[in-house]
């Protein structure tokens, strides 16, 4: 077992609004009235239910059965064990699922408000990144603009399956939004439900729509190389959120091989894919989808081709690993301290920028 | 290093190619308007025969959706794989510094000037009233 060094930065960890009410006093009038005589219910996805063991550890279930919904807990839990110096909260709420853009924008807002009230404020080593509208990206600009000035946001939460694949230029503004601030855009695993995780129509199973989710991420980070989002905005980050990382070196391979005989229909795309997304794209660690075996890891880091990729992450609360054991097996020493600080740092700016 | 006479100029017009062997290689000769070029007939990525590739033209970009075409002609796509390459350079557009086609100088030589030199004369009459395509390996 590897121990943690203490002071590590947490890339990814789950907040979770405890129910609609808790929103209610962060939402406009008008949304909070209609909230209540439409009787509106949760907005939550099939990404997580309730009882799935994926959902939370044992030990890790509040007194409500709710993982991660309460501050107190977190700190005992997420942060305390692991040493934590600083964790990002992505709040995954069904926000992107609603149909109506002003009420994606009104519920962005008010998560968003949530999080800084009852989390950022109370708790300083926490940060978050910025829920936005995206069915209207204009939306999600203007929600970026609201908060960006708070230094405790340090990314933009998009999730990887929307309307469209994330590198056509509908998405643009908040791109540049985003390197505007010094925000990363973080890409986490899940779905607005608005096409099936295949290409072909739904699959049956959550063994088949959680193994997926790999194939959607290759997907979305083709398309933003090929569309040229790194062209356009230079200065952009990606992160990509619970991605697992062993099919990337796999798929760069293969980026790379088509990139040089079409090279010309993407003339933007200038320097072979993989390096392109080596400069620009960072990649969670947990949950770690690769072999236990040293020799196997180290191979694979070697494919990576770059130490800077990885970024530590519990994804506390969700059941990955037993106790404190978040750095797998077989990890190059030399890697940990990479992967737990340095990376981090230089992915989030603002991480070391002094709060405003 | 020897010239090799290969074809008289009006039977490579532009717009022609031909694959002649010489000293046991296999060079690909192009006429794109009005200027020869020549590259070895094999891929250095699988060996394919760039003598049967399709010519494109340049196309660079500034951002995404800028299109910027010049050279028309002048790349040359493996029929393999696609991979372009520059007929003046042999270059890669792909890996420019690692991957390159070797290239092969071509002129016209007058067929009064055939005579004095050192030329190699295939296997073709030569009148000095023509002009002569010709090839330095």
């Amino acid at each position: 077992m590897i121990a943690i060094p203490p002071g590590g930065i947490d890339c990814d960890i789950h907040p979770a609004v405890p129910g609609l009410g808790a929103l209610l006093p962060y939402l406009a009038d008008h949304w909070r009235e209609s909230v209540v005589q439409r009787g509106m219910h949760e907005l939550e996805s099939i990404a997580y239910p309730k009882n799935a063991p994926l959902t939370s550890r044992p030990d890790w279930r509040g007194a409500g059965g709710l993982p991660g919904g309460d501050l107190d807990q977190l700190r005992a839990q997420a942060l305390g064990p692991f040493g934590t110096s600083l964790a990002i909260c992505n709040c995954l709420y069904g926000v992107q699922l609603l149909f109506s853009e002003d009420l994606a924008a009104g519920f962005a807002s008010a998560i968003n408000d949530w999080v800084r009230r009852e989390w950022l404020d109370p708790e300083p080593r926490l940060r978050a990144s910025i829920v936005v509208p995206v069915q209207n990206p204009e939306m999600a600009v203007n929600e970026i603009e609201r908060l960006a000035a708070d230094k405790r946001f340090v990314q933009i939460l998009m999730l990887v399956m929307g309307e469209m694949p994330l590198g056509r230029r509908h998405y643009w503004p908040i791109y540049a939004a985003a390197e505007r601030h010094g925000l990363p855009i973080g890409i986490h695993a899940g779905s607005g439900y608005r096409h099936p995780v295949t290409g072909v129509g739904w699959p049956s199973y959550y063994s088949e729509d959680y193994a997926n989710q790999a194939v959607a991420f290759q997907s979305a980070l083709t398309s933003l190389v090929c569309e040229g989002v790194f062209a356009k905005f230079p200065g952009l980050k990606v992160v990509l959120i619970e991605s697992g990382f062993t099919w990337l070196p796999a798929h760069l391979w293969r980026l790379n091989k088509f990139w040089r005989g079409l090279r010309m229909e993407v003339p933007w795309v200038d320097r072979p894919p993989a390096e392109i997304v080596r400069d620009h794209v960072r990649l969670t660690l947990q949950p770690v989808d690769s072999p236990p075996q040293h020799e196997q890891l180290e191979r694979l880091m070697e494919h990576m081709g770059s130490d800077a990729m990885l970024l530590f992450s519990t994804d506390y609360p969700h059941w990955h690993f037993e106790g404190t054991q978040a750095l797998p097996e077989g990890l190059p020493g030399a890697l940990i301290h990479k992967i737990m600080v340095d990376n981090p740092r230089a992915t989030y700016a603002r991480l070391t920028e002094a709060l405003a | 290093m020897s010239r090799h006479v290969i074809a008289a100029t009006r039977d490579l017009p532009p717009g022609g190619r031909r694959v002649v062997t010489i000293k046991g290689r296999a060079i690909a000769i192009f006429n794109i308007a009005g200027e020869y070029f020549g590259l070895l007939n094999r891929c250095p990525h699988q060996g394919g025969n760039l003598g049967e590739g399709r010519l494109i033209g340049l196309v660079e970009s500034g951002e995404p959706g800028d299109y910027r075409y010049s050279r028309p002609g002048e790349i040359l796509r493996c029929p393999w794989h696609g991979w372009e390459f520059d007929l003046r350079s042999g270059r890669s557009r792909c890996d420019p510094a690692r991957i390159q086609a070797k290239c092969f100088a071509v002129r016209v030589a007058p067929g009064e000037a055939l005579g004095e030199g050192d030329y190699v004369l295939e296997t073709f009459p030569v009148t000095v009233e023509e002009n002569y395509v010709v090839v330095e390996v």
